[in-house]
C-alpha cells in the first residue's frame, strides 16, 4: 500500500514530462512564438491567451504557429490563418473594421453620453440657483435671523425645502 | 414623474441585457467559414487506411460532417441521434475522427454502432485546425456546391437538429 502511494505521489510529475516534449529546439524561435501566443486567446478556456493554456487545443494552436514560423511565415500571416479559421475574437486585440467598430466605439459613444447628461445636469441646477434670487424683504429676514444664533440651523432646512417647492 | 420613469427605464434595459448574457453560450464563437468553401483535404479512412477520401468525392450532394473522437464525452451524447439519423438515411453522415488512436475509433464504433456513411482519420488534427474544430463534437452543413452552410459547435440534440439542421438539409436539396 505504502508503495503504491509513493507511486501515485510520482504520477504528477510524469504528467509535467509531458509538457518539456512540447518545446521547440530553437529558444529563439520559441520566445518569438510564446510573444505571438500571448495575443491569441484559448476558444476553450476563454480569458487565457495561448500561451498560458495547458489545454490540448492551445498546444496544437502552439505546435502549429512553430511550424508556419519554421515554414517563414511572419507573425501577421500566422495571425491571419488563425482568424480565418476561427474568427476575429481569437485575437484579445481584434482589428477595428466595420464589424468590430461598436465594439471600439463604444467606450467613446458611452463617455460622450455620460458627459453630455451630466453636462445638462449641471446646468440645469445652476439655472435653478439662478431663479431663487431673494427678494428685499427676504434678505431683511435672513439679516434677522443670522443675528439670532440660536435655531439657525432649522430654518436653513425650511427655506431649502421652500426652495424645491418652487423648483 | 420622470424623476422615477427614466431611472426604471435604465434598470429595465439593463437587466433585458443581462437576461440575454445569462443564455447565451460564450463558447458558441460565430464561425468565419460559414459560407466560405469547405477547406480541400485527402484523408485515409479510418476502416481502411488505403483508401484516401476528399470533400470533392460529396460534390452535387447536401452532406453532414461530424467531428467526433473515442475520447470525447459529448459525442457519446448525441451518438443515438446520429444512429437514429443514419437509419432514416436523410443526409450522408461524413465522421471526421479527429486526433483519435485508429484502434480506438474503431472499437468505439464496433461497440455502439457506426452511424456514418464513411468515417474518415484525422490523426494529427491538422484537417481540423483547417476547420476551425477546438471542441469536439462539432457538426458542418456542406452544401451540393461543397459550401459550409452551417456549423454546429457542441452536441447535437433533438431542439438543434429539428429546429436547424435537418430544415437547412431539406432546403438545400431542394435547391
Amino acid at each position: 500500500m505504502k508503495y503504491l502511494l509513493m507511486i501515485a505521489l510520482l504520477l504528477p510529475a510524469f504528467a509535467f514530462a509531458g509538457l518539456a516534449k512540447d518545446m521547440a529546439d530553437d529558444p529563439v524561435m520559441e520566445r518569438r512564438m510564446m510573444h505571438l501566443a500571448e495575443k491569441v486567446r484559448c476558444l476553450v478556456c476563454q480569458s487565457e491567451p495561448v500561451s498560458n493554456s495547458h489545454s490540448d487545443w492551445a498546444n496544437d494552436v502552439r505546435q502549429i504557429m512553430r511550424e508556419k514560423m519554421t515554414a517563414g511565415a511572419s507573425d501577421q500571416e500566422i495571425l491571419d490563418i488563425l482568424v480565418e479559421r476561427f474568427g476575429k475574437s481569437v485575437l484579445f486585440d481584434p482589428p477595428v473594421d466595420k464589424e468590430t467598430i461598436p465594439l471600439w466605439s463604444a467606450p467613446f459613444i458611452l463617455l460622450f453620453v455620460g458627459g453630455g447628461i451630466l453636462v445638462y445636469q449641471l446646468r440645469k441646477r445652476k439655472g435653478l440657483l439662478v431663479e431663487a434670487q431673494l427678494s428685499a424683504q427676504d434678505e431683511q429676514r435672513v439679516a434677522e435671523l443670522l443675528n439670532e444664533n440660536s435655531a439657525s440651523e432649522q430654518t436653513t432646512v425650511t427655506s431649502n425645502q421652500e426652495k424645491d417647492a418652487q423648483a | 414623474m420622470m424623476r422615477f420613469i427614466l431611472p426604471l427605464v435604465i434598470f429595465l434595459v439593463l437587466a433585458g441585457f443581462l437576461y440575454v448574457g445569462l443564455g447565451r453560450d460564450t463558447r458558441e464563437v460565430p464561425s468565419p467559414l460559414v459560407g466560405k468553401a469547405a477547406p480541400a483535404f485527402v484523408l485515409p479512412l479510418l476502416h481502411d487506411a488505403n483508401k484516401q477520401f476528399s470533400p470533392q468525392q460529396m460534390q452535387g450532394q447536401v452532406w453532414l460532417l461530424n467531428v467526433w473522437a473515442s475520447w470525447c464525452g459529448a459525442c457519446k451524447d448525441e451518438h443515438p441521434l446520429l444512429m437514429d439519423l443514419s437509419r432514416k438515411n436523410i443526409v450522408p453522415i461524413v465522421g471526421l475522427d479527429y486526433k483519435d488512436k485508429r484502434e480506438d475509433g474503431e472499437a468505439t464504433l464496433r461497440k455502439s454502432g457506426d452511424p456514418y456513411t464513411l468515417v474518415i482519420a484525422d490523426a494529427d488534427g491538422k484537417v481540423g485546425f483547417d476547420y476551425g474544430v477546438y471542441g469536439v463534437p462539432e457538426t458542418y452543413v456542406i452544401d451540393k456546391q461543397g459550401t459550409i452552410k452551417y456549423k454546429l459547435i457542441g452536441a447535437l440534440n433533438t431542439k438543434n437538429l429539428q429546429e436547424k439542421i435537418l430544415p437547412l438539409v431539406a432546403e438545400l436539396q431542394a435547391q
